[in-house]
């Protein structure tokens, strides 16, 4: 701030400060010794009277805590205040006392490795807080997901369910693009390999069309889901032939997942979260099916 | 000087009554017109562009910003949740500002990037199909509704006059880059920019 606003707030704050007292001051006693104000209404007149003494001491009070808090806190334009408070100053000792009192628990399960601390009831504990807060908004409280987000407690893995793997995806996220199939496939082969997608779980489906749509699975599905549908984690391809399904396995769902394609994106979470977190998550989410 | 004298010319009154009201706006307020830290935009602060804008508005016309603030308070227990503490040279091409006062929901002002596209669209669509606890009602019009970019460039253009650096070019495009579009994709381009230039792990 520059000297002439802080100037500026030091002198209309010393002037109302005293403009104020003085106003008090000047209203204690009543005028001329007037009973009234001389005021008349309808024959109906109006005390003079001061301001009782304890309303009085008390406006005299909080003037004299405004000047004494003037004094010990930063108010008064560029004046620091004899206590050096100021609210960065207080937030950075509360975030430096938090981290000595918890700073030793992460690194303490840092230094562990995933498995030991998916058992450790109490990391654990921690752990469910901070899934609360950071990943429930898309697989849910319970680690149930949701459709698109997937269940993270059901020990059916994408990505991989390796405690590395686990950590790997919270780390740098992940990105599973599956690509529409219309322009290549174009209406009919939609609908033909859809009906062999059902058949891979054992739904019931068209079996003229289905043994169509196995060709075109054969050539365009395969680099991702493998020859016989079982999904690849490397690609994050998912197991086609299991009752599981991340975007639903009605007909419909199927179909519009070949037709559009599907974009699923877990966010990487290495830049916002502190490493020792995105160890205690992974151990936690692992500890959810193991 | 007496009473009577003030209290009986209006004229006399109503300036004095501006005098005594007016100090702690003259103290508390005008020093920060002027003060550096303030009224400068943080490092890559970037007006917002035609969808973002639009964007905004449609927060603002659902009144997104009843139940979210966009405000970050210097506590541990925001930082760790939200991120880095909300800072006035985010918000100085911002009119009128969303910080809320209200958090019924959580708070936004770091919520770019902090969602894919998709689940926002989830999530705008039906919250309870994403959050199944969620008490955030659906906006599934935003999916049906488009945006008219007739006004657009005047909405720029005031912007401009109050500060926000928006070229001529940015004004001459804004029509031609939201006309016609959905709403959802103008308010998820919004809220993915929201907060993202200060880096902060939490």
């Amino acid at each position: 701030m520059s000297s002439f606003w802080s100037g500026w707030i030091i002198l209309l704050t010393v002037v109302t400060i005293i403009g104020t007292a003085w106003l008090l001051f000047a209203n204690r006693s009543r005028p001329n010794d007037q009973e009234t104000t001389g005021h008349v209404f309808d024959g109906i007149e109006e005390y003079d009277n001061p301001m009782p003494a304890w309303w009085f001491w008390m406006f005299v009070i909080t003037i004299i805590f405004g000047i004494g808090y003037l004094v010990v806190y930063p108010g008064l334009g560029n004046y620091k205040g004899t206590l050096g408070w100021t609210e960065i100053g207080q937030y950075e000792a509360e975030v430096a006392k938090a981290n000595s009192e918890y700073g030793p628990i992460y690194q303490k399960y840092a230094a562990m490795s995933l498995e030991d601390v998916a058992k450790d009831e109490k990391a654990m504990r921690m752990a469910g807080r901070l899934f609360s807060d950071n990943c429930a908004q898309c697989h849910g409280s319970d680690a149930r997901g949701s459709r698109g987000y997937p269940n993270l407690a059901d020990g059916d893995w994408i990505w991989g369910g390796g405690a590395g793997q686990i950590k790997t995806s919270i780390n740098n996220g992940r990105q599973g693009t599956m690509p529409s199939w219309l322009p290549a496939l174009k209406e009919q082969g939609v609908d033909e390999v859809s009906e062999y997608v059902l058949s891979l779980s054992g739904q019931p489906a068209d079996s003229d069309m289905a043994a169509a749509g196995e060709k075109h699975f054969q050539t365009y599905c395969v680099a991702c889901h493998g020859a016989d549908g079982k999904g690849n984690p490397l690609m994050g391809a998912p197991n086609l032939t299991d009752d599981i399904w991340l975007y639903g396995g009605k007909r419909a769902q199927i179909r519009t997942s070949v037709n559009e394609g599907r974009n699923g994106v877990m966010p990487a979470q290495q830049e916002s979260l502190y490493p020792e977190k995105i160890h205690l998550l992974a151990a936690y989410v692992y500890s959810l099916s193991n | 000087m007496k009473h009577e004298a003030i209290e009986k010319n209006l004229g006399l009154m109503i300036p004095l009554i501006i005098v005594a009201i007016s100090f702690g706006g003259l103290v508390e307020i005008v020093p920060l017109f002027f003060d550096k830290n303030l009224t400068e935009p943080v490092d890559g602060l970037e007006p917002l562009s035609a969808m973002e804008l639009e964007g905004r508005d449609i927060y603002i016309r659902e009144g997104c910003h009843v139940c979210h603030s966009q405000m970050i308070r210097p506590f541990r227990w925001e930082t760790e949740r939200y991120g880095h503490y909300s800072v006035s040279g985010e918000h100085v091409y911002e009119h009128p500002f969303l910080w809320g006062s209200k958090r019924t929901g959580p708070d936004l002002a770091r919520v770019g990037e902090r969602y894919s596209d998709a689940w926002h669209r989830a999530h705008l669509y039906n919250p309870r199909d994403v959050v199944p606890e969620s008490n955030m009602p659906a906006f599934p019009w935003l999916f049906e509704d488009t945006i008219d970019g007739s006004i657009t460039g005047t909405k720029m253009s005031a912007l401009r006059t109050v500060g926000v650096p928006y070229t001529d070019e940015d004004i001459a495009g804004a029509e031609q880059a939201v006309d016609g579009k959905l709403e959802i994709d103008a308010m998820i381009a919004y809220l993915q920019q929201l907060g993202t230039l200060l880096k902060h792990k939490r």
